[in-house]
């Protein structure tokens, strides 16, 4: 096992910087989180700390060795990739033996330790199948075997569970937390699905762009957003944003409403703010309470354990969650009262201003 | 006939080696100098096999630099001999060959490649443990080519090492020297056979084989 170091990582395609100074510091058994958007630079960045892409700028080190130029096969890393990337010409005892074999293990210990990482994975029966005769989630499990079975310093996943249907990527999910609580290896994995990332993580890297965005626990990224991208990221159904003006007393809509803050923040009256708040924490009141947000309900929505509420306010829509059932129609006149301590304050270049 | 077999056969094995190496040079490296290599590669596919066998007597002939240095360190004469006919046929084939491996070196997925390096294997390991079996189809498709190109060469052969009974006479000059004296038609005809079902051979054994591959190699 080992920490991980990310110092000043860039990357360029040719002229296109890809990265553009990375941080992150992941320690010795941790289990780390990059997500974000599609096309943000998460695969890039896991490929270069596998040493799979040049490192443009900057210094990774895996444990006390800069890595920077040690081949992937020294790295002492297993990766899982999305494909899976099994061998179609190997059995799936062959797949996960690859690495043993070129460490030189014998037959008998080779043998050991495909059997347990086998019977963990529950792929005892399948060791003598190929991958074509495999199910998706089994294939994902034979890629996990595979990288289990070498032992390495440090887990690499990319996407895993992104071509598993809903209801295995929950099961997976579950799983892969288990085994790193038994196995303890340090691992760095990549997703753009930020449940997947609240879920599992110890911590989460935020990326977009290029950049990280914010570093954290994922109830910290949820409770104290540090911008305006990680706030609207994180979460599902998405935080609600209003736009207004900060005076004496509150942010004033454009629709003249007055929405009190829990504090004053530290901004001059007059300047541009974003009021932001998640869907459970807005309560529906009676129209035309004082200090509610106006709207009309558009669409209801209820899963069972909850509802979701679709309103119209003036600005665009707004979501709310509610745990009891409702009796709304669709343009029932309605105010909206965020829950005190719950609401988030950023300013006009999207930073978080303090707890509003 | 045996010959033309051994001729062939010579034609396809030897070409095999060089043939990955260049097909993988082609399909993966980036070097100064790509373009001109697989131009000269594909020259043989349209020049006139005649300047082919020209260019090889030019160039391996008994008192031509690299025949004469050959013949004089390593005691390898090509020249009216039937590694000459082996060696026409090489060269003749050599595009078709590449272009079959080369073209399955670049459907391999580099991600299993580089799954291989992340799970410890230097280059050479990756190459003999996943790329090679990988283009195992394309090698075989190739080869049968080459082969069946060697079966048919004609014209590289006849200029580079002539037409001699039991040296370098195959199949396609036999058939020619045929048609050339009267009454030849019966043999002719008895040769024409005997080449269809040669190549017919090879097309049915290599289908076989490439269809057992590909059911192993399915994904
Ligand atoms: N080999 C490459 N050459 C050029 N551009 C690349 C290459 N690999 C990735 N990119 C570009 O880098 C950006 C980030 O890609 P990637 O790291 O795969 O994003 P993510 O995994 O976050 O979706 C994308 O815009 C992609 O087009
Ligand atoms: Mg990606």
């Amino acid at each position: 096992m080992a920490n991980v170091s990310i110092r000043n990582i860039r990357k360029s395609f040719g002229p296109v910087a890809i990265i553009k100074g990375v941080n992150v510091d992941i320690e010795d058994g941790e289990f780390v989180i990059l997500v974000g958007p599609s096309g943000c630079g998460k695969s890039t960045l896991l490929r270069m700390i596998a040493g799979l892409e040049d490192i443009t700028d900057g210094e990774i080190r895996i444990g006390p060795r800069v890595v920077n130029d040690v081949p992937p096969k020294d790295r002492d890393i297993a990766m899982v990739f999305q494909s899976y990337a099994l061998y179609p010409h190997m059995t799936v005892a062959e797949n996960m033996a690859f690495s043993l074999k070129l460490k030189g293990a014998s037959q008998a210990e080779q043998k050991k330790r495909i059997q347990d990482a086998a019977s963990s994975l529950g792929l005892l029966p399948l060791l003598d199948r190929y991958p074509r005769q495999l199910s998706g989630g089994q294939r994902q499990r034979v890629a996990m075997g595979r990288a289990i079975v070498r032992d390495p310093q440090v887990f690499l996943f990319d996407e895993p569970l992104s071509n598993l249907d809903a209801k295995l990527r929950v099961q997976m999910r579950t799983e892969i937390k288990e085994l790193h609580q038994r196995l303890k290896t340090t691992t760095v994995y990549v997703t753009h699905d930020q449940i997947e990332a609240m879920t599992m993580a110890d911590k989460i890297v935020v990326m977009h762009d290029g950049i990280v965005e914010q570093i954290g626990a994922p109830l910290d990224l949820y409770d104290r957003p540090a911008n305006l991208f990680v706030a609207g990221f994180i979460g599902s159904p998405a935080m609600n944003f209003l736009d207004g003006t900060l005076e004496e007393g509150g942010l004033r809509l454009p629709s003249g409403a007055l929405l009190p803050l829990d504090r004053r923040p530290p901004l001059q009256a007059g300047a541009k703010a974003t009021y932001g708040v998640r869907p459970e924490h807005l309560e529906i009141v009676a129209a035309g309470t004082a200090g509610t947000i106006p709207a009309t309900v558009a669409v209801v929505e209820p899963t069972g354990s909850d509802t979701t509420v679709i309103v119209k306010a003036e600005g665009g829509n707004l979501t709310v969650v509610v745990r009891d059932r409702v009796s709304l129609k669709p343009s029932d006149p309605v105010g909206l009262k965020p829950m005190a301590r719950q609401t988030h304050l950023f300013d006009e270049h999207g930073q978080r201003v303090a707890d509003a | 006939m045996t010959l033309s077999l051994k001729v062939a056969i010579a034609a396809m094995v030897g070409s095999l080696v060089p043939g990955i190496a260049v097909a993988m040079l082609l399909a993966r490296g980036r070097f100064f100098g790509r373009q001109f290599l697989d131009a000269v590669v594909h020259l043989p596919l349209i020049l006139p096999p005649v300047v082919v066998g020209y260019l090889l007597l030019l160039t391996f002939g008994r008192r031509a630099p690299v025949g004469a240095f050959l013949a004089e360190h390593f005691g390898i004469v090509f020249a009216f001999r039937w590694t000459g006919a082996a060696l026409a046929c090489a060269v003749m084939g050599f595009p078709l060959l590449v272009r079959a491996v080369r073209l399955s070196v670049e459907a391999v997925d580099r991600r299993l490649e580089q799954a291989g390096e992340t799970l410890g294997a230097g280059p050479v390991w990756v190459f003999f443990l996943v790329t090679l079996p990988l283009i195992l189809p394309g090698i075989l498709a190739g080869m049968v080519l080459s082969f069946a190109r060697a079966m048919g060469e004609f014209g590289a052969t006849i200029t580079f090492v002539s037409n001699i009974p039991g040296e370098t006479q195959t199949l396609p000059t036999a058939i020619y020297t045929f048609t050339q004296v009267p009454g030849g038609e019966g043999g002719a005809l008895r040769l024409t056979l005997v080449s269809i079902v040669l190549s017919l051979m090879a097309l049915w054994g290599s289908e076989l084989f490439a269809r057992r591959l590909q059911r192993r190699l399915a994904a």
